[in-house]
Parts: C-alpha cells; structure tokens; sequence
C-alpha cells in the first residue's frame, strides 16, 4: 500500500507519520508538498500535525485553500482512506470534509501527554484492529483540540456512529469528549491524539501500531487477491 | 478604492474561555462592573476597483476564509477611500 504523507509549511508531524506506515509497517510512503497537482498514485493520503501556515487566522484556515487539497477531495470521494491528524483534523473540519470545529483548550493551554483514549467505534477501516470500547494510551499535544459541533450536528454523528474515539477524562472541553471522528462514508477520519507517535516502545507504547495496521488491512483485504 | 473592516466575533453560542480569562482579571482589578468579555478579531482589507458588487464580494470572503461561520458571525462596514 502506498501513502502519501502532505506535508504543509509548518507541518511537524510528518516524519512520525512517515516512520509509523514505512518504518514500522514496511508499506510504501512518500512526502508529497502542498502544491502537489496529482495524487492519483496513492492509496491512501495521511495530514500530518504541525502548526500549518502558522496557524494564521485559525488553524487550517489557510491550509484548507492549499493546492494539493482539492486532490484530498478527490481521494476522499473516490473512497480512498484520508487521515487526519492533530492540524490534520484541524484542516479536515475547515476544508468542510468533516463536520464541526476545533476550539481553544478550555483551559487555554497547550497541552502534551498521553491520554487513555476509548475506542467508541471499531467497525471503521481505521479501528477494525482494536476491540470495540477497548482502552488505549496516545499522545495527545495540542492547543486547539476543543471540538465542537451543534445539536443537530452531535446528534447526526452520534446515529451514524461517526464518533470513533473519545476520551477518558474531560481535559481540553471537547463536546461529549470526541477525541476522533469520521465521515458518514467512513473514508475520512479525523483525530486530535497522534497514534503515529506510539507505534514503538522506545517511545513509549505501540497503542497507535493497530490504527495504520487497520488501514492496510482493509486495503490488502479489497485490493490484492490471495492465491 | 474602498476600504473595508471586518469584525469577526464568536457566537453567543460558543464558550469563550479567553473573555472569560479576560473578565477575571479584570474582576480582580476592582472592575466588578463588567459584566461580558468576549474576544474577536479586526480585519482590514483595502479592495481596488471591481466589477463585482463589494457588498457580495466581502460576503463572499468572509463565508470562504475569513471566518468559520461553524463558530463565528462577522460584520463589515465599507469605506470610500479618496486617492490623494
């Protein structure tokens, strides 16, 4: 499976992404930069964290216009997985490809440790290696993951189990504590905590090596036939 | 040329945790009497001749970029500027 791993200016996260899907899945990976006009050659596009643009205006206000993203939507609607990740999911909920907004921290600072995290939907091609409501350790490190939708928006997402992660404890003033959530094809999925930064146990735990395991699942399982 | 400013506020809706970190220091700075901080932004644009109508222009922009209309209303107002 080959990902392409965007990387914004101000993208900081790119290289732990990369790592997670080449280093320690052994798929193909490539960083594609921002102006990129064709990612037809991907089978799956990875928004990594960081600071895009600055964080100028809000965070991935700017990013959202950047040329590469009208092939995000293009892979998105072609059904290819798109992942979003910390300013990923930021610029995901700007560019409109999910639903709702990231806020301020309630407490108004920035915030980096691991958080126990609930799997609240495994039925996903992101989860479908964890078990449904099991528990996992992730790093979270963010200013802005404050998510917050409407009624009407929370209560489509709750039908439609869109909500696929949510957290433990009640940190950063999150609507019902959504840590994570995905489209209603279940193509896109966008996520404060950073799994591709606990895939080793060098650095601390591997509870984020079964979201890009699921991932490259579900694609072996529809792309490549067994003999 | 025209110059426009744009205000861009959080929804009542939405919690504003720095007007609130705001008013507390205020409170502890003996000004019991206010009783509201909420925080937003001011935009300037300066927009040369157009064709297209300014009003639907602004709209138009503020909609797209300058504000995320999710959390935030905006407001503008439009000023004729007199080139010297």
């Amino acid at each position: 499976m080959k990902f392409a791993v965007i990387v914004f200016p101000g993208s900081n996260c790119d290289l732990d992404m990369y790592h997670a899907v080449k280093d320690e899945l052994g798929e193909e990976a490539e960083y594609v930069w921002h102006d990129s006009k064709d990612l037809s050659s991907y089978d799956g596009i990875l928004l990594p964290g960081g600071f895009s643009y600055g964080d100028y205006l809000r965070c991935g206000a700017i990013a959202q216009f950047s040329g590469v993203m009208d092939e995000v939507r293009k892979a998105a609607e072609a059904g290819k997985p798109v992942l979003g990740i910390c300013n990923g999911f930021q610029i995901l909920t700007e560019a409109g490809l999910l639903p709702g907004v990231l806020l301020r921290n309630k407490n108004l600072k920035f915030m980096c440790r691991t958080v126990g995290l609930k799997v609240e939907n495994n039925n996903t091609l992101f989860t479908n290696e964890y078990e449904q409501g099991q528990e996992i350790q992730i790093p979270i490190a963010h200013g802005e993951g404050n998510y917050f939708c409407d009624d009407a928006t929370y209560n489509h997402l709750k039908e439609n189990n869109q909500i696929v992660f949510s957290y433990a404890d009640d940190f950063n003033g999150s609507r019902n504590n959504i840590a994570g959530i995905i489209n209603e094809r279940g193509n896109v999925l966008g996520m404060m905590p950073h799994p591709e930064r606990a895939v080793s146990d060098l650095i601390g735990g591997t509870d984020g090596l079964a979201l890009f395991r699921s991932i490259v699942k579900q694609w072996r399982e529809a792309n490549v036939s067994h003999a | 040329m025209k110059k426009v400013k744009v205000y861009v506020t959080l929804r009542e809706s939405v919690l504003d945790p720095q007007g609130s970190a705001v008013m507390g220091s205020l409170h502890k700075m003996g000004y019991g009497e206010v009783e509201d901080v909420r925080i937003g932004k001011y935009l300037e644009l300066v927009i040369g001749d157009s064709e297209r109508d300014v009003d639907a222009l602004v709209n138009e922009l503020c909609h797209r970029l300058l504000a995320n209309t999710v959390i935030e209303d905006y407001r503008f107002e439009i000023e004729e500027v007199v080139s010297q």
